[in-house]
């Protein structure tokens, strides 16, 4: 996902001849037809049936969903494990692209592969392992139980699941990014007598600011989001170990379809403000590059 | 850690910061990883083959590779659209509709299932209409495929797009001057330069299709045989605590999404290689 963070280049406006680089205007109509149908019908309709199946029943019932304690607990335990997830992923995120993007060492393609497995691998296999490793009957299980310790069917369960899946998010921003600035910035302010930390703290995170702040809302939206995961680690103890994805299930085959649609629009609204957040980031890097190299802005040329 | 080695530079900190990631991704994806892979060969080769070749796993495994495999070949044919419209057109809303790309990344899945079952279940918004060509939108094959579908659309229309940005278009110009027709140009010359960005796209997207579980679950009602997905029989396995033979169902989709990335990373070093020549 690190190539979306891109300039838009207006070059197909007026600079060529258009004709021979354009389809006739019929097609282009119809390319756009379809466009617009296909992206309004697949993507746009789901997003309007999230909220109109909210207020089906009105305002009233809308927000009388949120005074059950058990929707209440869920948004509580979704809020805790991203808490602990994104913190964490971040300080892995930052070290590792401090040591991959900056130094050469063998070895090191293993490194970022394993930072990509993730992403590759299937939810639910994601919470499987776990379950291998903490279950009644994993590997620690026995030992884990005879201690009075709860892995799965419990919390600790969910911040682990959900940190395994928000592994790669951050440290994938930042990596392409260090890489491509290169150590000369670094090497200065050290010659200069700068402190490491010193030189990290004033140098590469000002350099890396945008992408570290895109990382953490990607990976804060999908540790608050993740469903098969933590679905498979949690056990979907009411009030206890359900995350508000979890609640939006249980609600859903009660057919209590008001209540769940009604936190899943919360689950809606803060994938619109990843989205919305994910754009303005992408503007401002992009003013900030163009500011930067002295150059006219992209849009201009 | 001798394998990783490092060569000199100036700045500190190589040691601590690598050595934490390691021990972190160690921790956290390797260590639990390699005890699927132990774990399914409890079974012994024999005992693998059983779990795989049992007819509900060969049934869903069919399932999850079809319904995939057809939603990533829709999204190659309308993300391509999709995304030549917005990289080569100008039109109001343009850039709404290319933030809504993503929707399917930030959206949880949970709720892209349960409104997705809405809008397909048979008094639904879109189920009605299918209902009357006589096609069951929810509950069927076909509705994991809708699914799917929308879960691997902004995979196709992200790797397109750069690649259609990137096109030169000297070269399309040169096409038309020498008098060959636009749909002659855009199989000839454009086709050929995104082939491996749309091919890369549709991997990306069947990858992700067949582990696919949270927007899948509630869209394809589960029924045994019929329209049950590969990851759900893993969930099935463990709640029943057949622990290896839910190992031996991951292993198998594991093997089959790394063959996948496999793939993906060929098919860029070739559109690399495309590209250098192109230049």
């Amino acid at each position: 996902m690190g190539d979306l963070v891109r300039v838009r280049r207006h070059r197909f406006a007026g600079r060529h001849d258009r004709a021979a680089t354009t389809e006739p205007r019929w097609v282009g109509l119809l390319l756009l037809a379809t466009t617009v149908v296909f992206l309004g019908l697949f993507l746009l309709l789901p997003l309007v049936t999230v909220f109109t199946e909210a207020l089906r029943k009105g305002a009233g019932a809308y927000f009388a969903s949120f005074g059950d304690p058990a929707a209440l607990a869920a948004i509580r335990l979704t809020l805790t494990v991203a808490a602990i997830a994104v913190p964490l992923n971040l300080v892995f995120g930052v070290t590792a692209a401090w040591a991959i993007a900056k130094f050469e060492f063998r070895g090191k393609s293993f490194v970022t592969t394993l930072i990509d497995v993730p992403l590759a691998v299937s939810p639910v296999i994601s919470g499987a392992i776990y379950v291998l490793l903490f279950g009644l009957q994993g590997l620690l299980g026995p030992w884990l139980s005879a201690h009075g310790l709860q892995v799965i069917f419990a919390v600790p369960g969910i911040v682990i699941a959900t940190v395994f899946v928000t592994v790669p998010f951050i440290a994938r921003e930042l990596i392409p990014l260090m890489q491509e600035q290169g150590i000369e910035d670094e090497e200065a302010a050290l010659t200069l007598g700068a402190s490491g930390w010193q030189t990290f703290r004033r140098v590469t995170l000002p350099n890396v600011k945008w992408a570290l702040l895109y990382g953490v809302i990607l990976c804060n939206a999908r540790a608050m989001g993740e469903f098969g995961a933590v679905s498979v680690v949690s056990g979907h103890i009411r009030g206890k170990t359900n995350t508000m994805p979890l609640q939006v299930e249980i609600l859903y085959n009660e057919y209590n379809f008001v209540a769940a649609f009604a936190v899943a629009s919360l689950l809606a609204l803060l994938a619109l403000v990843t989205l919305a957040l994910k754009t303005l980031v992408e503007r401002l890097s992009a003013a900030a590059v163009t500011l930067d190299s002295g150059l006219p802005a992209a849009e201009e040329i | 850690m001798a394998f990783l080695a490092r060569r000199h530079s100036v700045l500190p900190g190589f040691g601590p910061t690598l050595g934490f990631s390691f021990l972190y991704l160690s921790l956290v994806v390797l260590i639990p990883l390699s005890l699927l892979f132990f774990r399914s060969a409890d079974l012994g080769w024999g005992g693998f083959w059983n779990v795989i070749t049992s007819p509900r796993v060969v049934a869903a495994c069919r399932l999850s590779f079809g319904a995939a495999f057809a939603g990533a070949a829709v999204n190659a044919v309308c993300g391509l659209v999709v995304a030549w419209t917005l990289v080569r057109y100008r039109f109001p809303g343009q850039r709404l509709l290319d933030a809504v790309i993503d929707l399917p990344f930030a959206l949880p899945t949970a709720v892209s299932g349960i409104a997705l079952t809405t809008l397909y279940a048979p008094t639904g918004w879109l189920g009605r209409p299918l209902d009357a060509i006589g096609l069951k939108g929810a509950f069927s094959p076909l509705g994991v495929t809708i699914a799917l579908t929308f879960i691997g659309l902004p995979f196709v229309v992200r790797t397109l797009q750069p690649a259609l940005e990137d096109l030169d278009l000297d070269q399309e110009e040169a096409a038309a001057v020498l008098g060959a027709s636009r749909w002659r140009t855009l199989r000839r010359i454009v086709l050929p330069a995104i082939t491996p960005a749309l091919l890369t796209g549709f991997a990306l997207a069947f990858a992700r299709g067949l582990g696919e579980y949270g927007s899948v679950v509630f869209i394809s009602g589960n029924m045994p045989m019929r329209t049950e997905i590969a990851p759900l029989l893993i969930v099935a396995k463990l709640e029943q605590y057949d622990y290896a033979g839910a190992a031996a169902i991951a292993v198998l989709l594991l093997v089959a999404s790394f063959l996948l990335l496999l793939t993906i990373n060929l098919l860029q070093r070739w559109s690399g290689r495309r590209h250098m020549r192109g230049a």
